[in-house]
């Protein structure tokens, strides 16, 4: 943890953060083992993320990145281990979190309109029965008009590219105006101009104080996207700024010798 | 009978009117909940319920020994309950996937209820006879009270759907997200699929077990190829739903009381085959006509792009050129130079082609107009 700090106020720069949230601990997973059946898809993770960090979560398929981010908000339950988000459970802070999933996590030819996805961003602060209104509606709008979707608004969402899907998933977790926003694979299946869009868009949410974590595949891409970043193959193999870390010796820890290989890829 | 004589009998006759109206109510109300079974990509779901209610139907009379129709409905519901929550559990608890414990739950539950039927049947019990009716349902049973009872299973349904709408939907398209929103979908889930197993349930007498998952899919996936919105999603499969409850009665009492359960899912299934083929969006024919409509769209743009290549060169664009050198290149007909002309994007002089202003303008934005309404 002290480590942890210390690196943090080093890293920071006046652009980024500003020195009140230096030190601030926005996630803090202590402990926490995930297992599919027998074998433990995630394993004794103790990870801290600092407030306003723009962070990248790699590791190879099957490293359990994608868990760690679901167990975290709460979709899947961990065998042991706990997570707070400003020092309180997750439950008591859910408006403080945003969730990107995965693109192919859903049904792309369900009945309804792109306006309408990003609206069920509202729905968390709307609790139940209560329906979104003119309000919601106009956040809604702004948020569509954010990721450059506006004109796209009453297009039904199977009629959308891939691309223009991550937007609108993006614009729905904009909707929330979250502190802390958690994104499964936003770059995948997108072409380059909507790969830029969406980072844009992920470095204006860091410097408006926001906590991103974005699981990521590309590692060619992380030192220019990122400023924090996690290896983790089952376990933590390291946590920290992009700039002190991210290296041959970690990427080698976590994805094994071949790892060069793979960057190739 | 004839239709005509049947119409006038549904007002007045007492039997009809109920059977009419009950498998109308039926109809809506297993077409609207359909709806979200078949969102839900759990369309074989319908099936392994109503198969999971026999045993149920079975245990309850020979628990009470009486033929009641509520009775032995709650005996079906509970039996059909369980059959649901063993295959959530199957599904969360073991490495099976759901088609397979929805296949298991329907197998071991309907060769069970089966056991029962025939064990029944065995009994010197005068009262037996009949139960099996709950196999292919049997309409002409209804009575007002059976109908009444589905009328207000139905609008308890209709409250909770549009008081929970916005939960029903989210949790239909994005179940996980719902969850970290801070919904307890386990709750919405639950409800969802109780409402299902009453539907169900209340067709069982009507339709019967083994056609039972017609009345749920059927609407619902005709009603998809009409609508990209959920709510008139719902509100049409609640429409044809009840249509084919109202036709599929009419269609057996006037043919000689063909078997009411059959003709009604058979007039769903007409309601899909006519939505799978016209629905103007989604349907087979429309499809294939905007396709070779395209097609032809892109051979004359490919004629006119060319020409325009060919234009390009000469200061004048009007400068007229021999067909023949269209030909010589790609085959290029008089026919499909007469739709340029008539779309006054080319003038024919004798042999020779020219293209106007206009052509030569839209020839020259064709692909930038493309791309802009691809974006």
């Amino acid at each position: 943890m002290k480590k942890d700090s210390k690196e943090n106020i080093k890293h920071s720069s006046p652009s980024d953060k500003t020195p009140a949230s230096a030190g601030v601990i926005a996630v803090k997973v202590d402990d926490l083992t995930v297992a599919y059946n027998y074998k433990p898809v995630l394993w004794d993770i103790d990870l801290e993320i600092p407030e306003g960090v723009l962070m990248a979560i790699v590791g190879p398929n099957g490293a359990g990145k994608s868990t760690l981010i679901k167990s975290i908000l709460g979709i899947l339950k961990p065998i042991a281990g706990s997570v707070t988000i400003y020092g309180k459970p997750y439950k008591k802070q859910r408006q403080l979190v945003a969730y990107v999933p995965q693109k192919g996590s859903v049904d792309w030819d369900f009945p309804t309109t792109a306006l309408d996805v990003v609206m069920m961003g509202t729905y968390g602060s709307l609790g139940w029965i209560k329906r979104p209104g003119q309000k919601e509606k106009k956040a809604s709008l702004e948020a569509l008009e954010k990721v450059g979707m506006l004109a796209f608004k009453s297009r039904q969402i199977s009629q959308l590219s891939g691309g223009q899907q991550q937007r609108i998933f993006l614009a729905r977790a904009l909707v929330q105006n979250a502190s802390i926003y958690f994104m499964d694979e936003p770059f995948q299946g997108v072409d380059a101009t909507t790969e830029i869009a969406i980072i844009n868009i992920l470095k204006e949410l860091r410097k408006a104080g926001k906590t991103v974590i974005v699981v990521h595949h590309d590692l060619q891409t992380v030192p220019e996207y990122f400023d924090w970043v996690t290896f983790l193959n089952v376990k933590k193999i390291a946590t920290g700024p992009v700039k002190d870390i991210f290296n041959d010796d970690n990427l080698t820890k976590t994805y094994g010798i071949n790892y060069k290989v793979s960057i190739q890829e | 009978m004839d239709i005509t004589e049947y119409i006038k009998l549904v007002f007045t006759d007492y039997t009809l009117r109920t059977i009419t109206l009950g498998t109308a109510i039926l109809g809506a109300v297993t077409g609207m909940l359909g709806s979200f079974a078949v969102l839900r990509k759990q369309s074989l779901l319908g099936d392994a319920i109503s198969h999971a209610a026999l045993p149920g139907i079975a245990i309850a009379f020979l628990i009470t020994g009486a033929k009641d129709s509520n009775t032995l409905l709650i005996g079906a519901l509970i039996s059909g309950l369980i059959g649901t929550f063993w295959i959530r559990g199957i599904v969360t608890k073991t490495h099976l996937k759901s088609d397979t414990a929805l296949g298991l739950i329907l197998s071991l539950f309907f060769g069970f209820g089966m056991l029962l039927l025939t064990f029944i049947q065995k009994q010197p019990n005068a009262n037996q006879a009949g139960l099996d009716k709950y196999l292919f349902g049997q309409a002409a049973t209804l009575v007002e009270s059976d109908v009444w009872l589905m009328a207000i299973v139905t609008g308890i349904c209709l409250i909770v759907m549009l008081t929970f709408w916005k939960e029903f939907k989210i949790l239909l398209f994005d179940a996980d997200y719902t969850q970290t929103l801070g919904f307890n979908t386990k709750f919405i889930d639950i409800l969802i699929t109780t409402f299902i197993v009453l539907a169900i349930v209340l067709g069982l007498q009507t339709v019967g077990v083994v056609l039972m998952s017609a009345m749920l899919l059927a609407p619902a996936a005709a009603a998809r190829q009409w609508t990209n919105s959920l709510s008139v999603m719902v509100f049409l499969a609640a429409i044809f739903g009840a249509f084919s409850g109202v036709f599929g009665t009419a269609i057996s009492a006037s043919q000689n009381n063909l078997s009411t359960g059959p003709v009604i899912v058979l007039v769903a299934g007409v309601f899909v085959i006519f939505s799978f083929i016209f629905s103007p969006s989604r349907g087979l024919l429309f499809k294939q006509i905007r396709f070779i409509k395209n097609r032809r769209d892109l051979e004359l743009h490919k004629t006119l792009a060319f020409m325009h290549h060919i234009a390009e060169t000469h200061e004048d664009i009007s400068h007229p050129h021999a067909i023949k050198l269209l030909n010589n290149f790609q085959g290029y007909t008089r026919s499909t130079l007469q739709k340029l002309v008539d779309k006054d994007y080319v003038e024919l002089n004798g042999n020779m082609w020219s293209l106007t202003k206009t052509g030569f303008e839209t020839a020259a934005n064709l692909y930038t107009k493309q791309s802009t309404e691809d974006e």
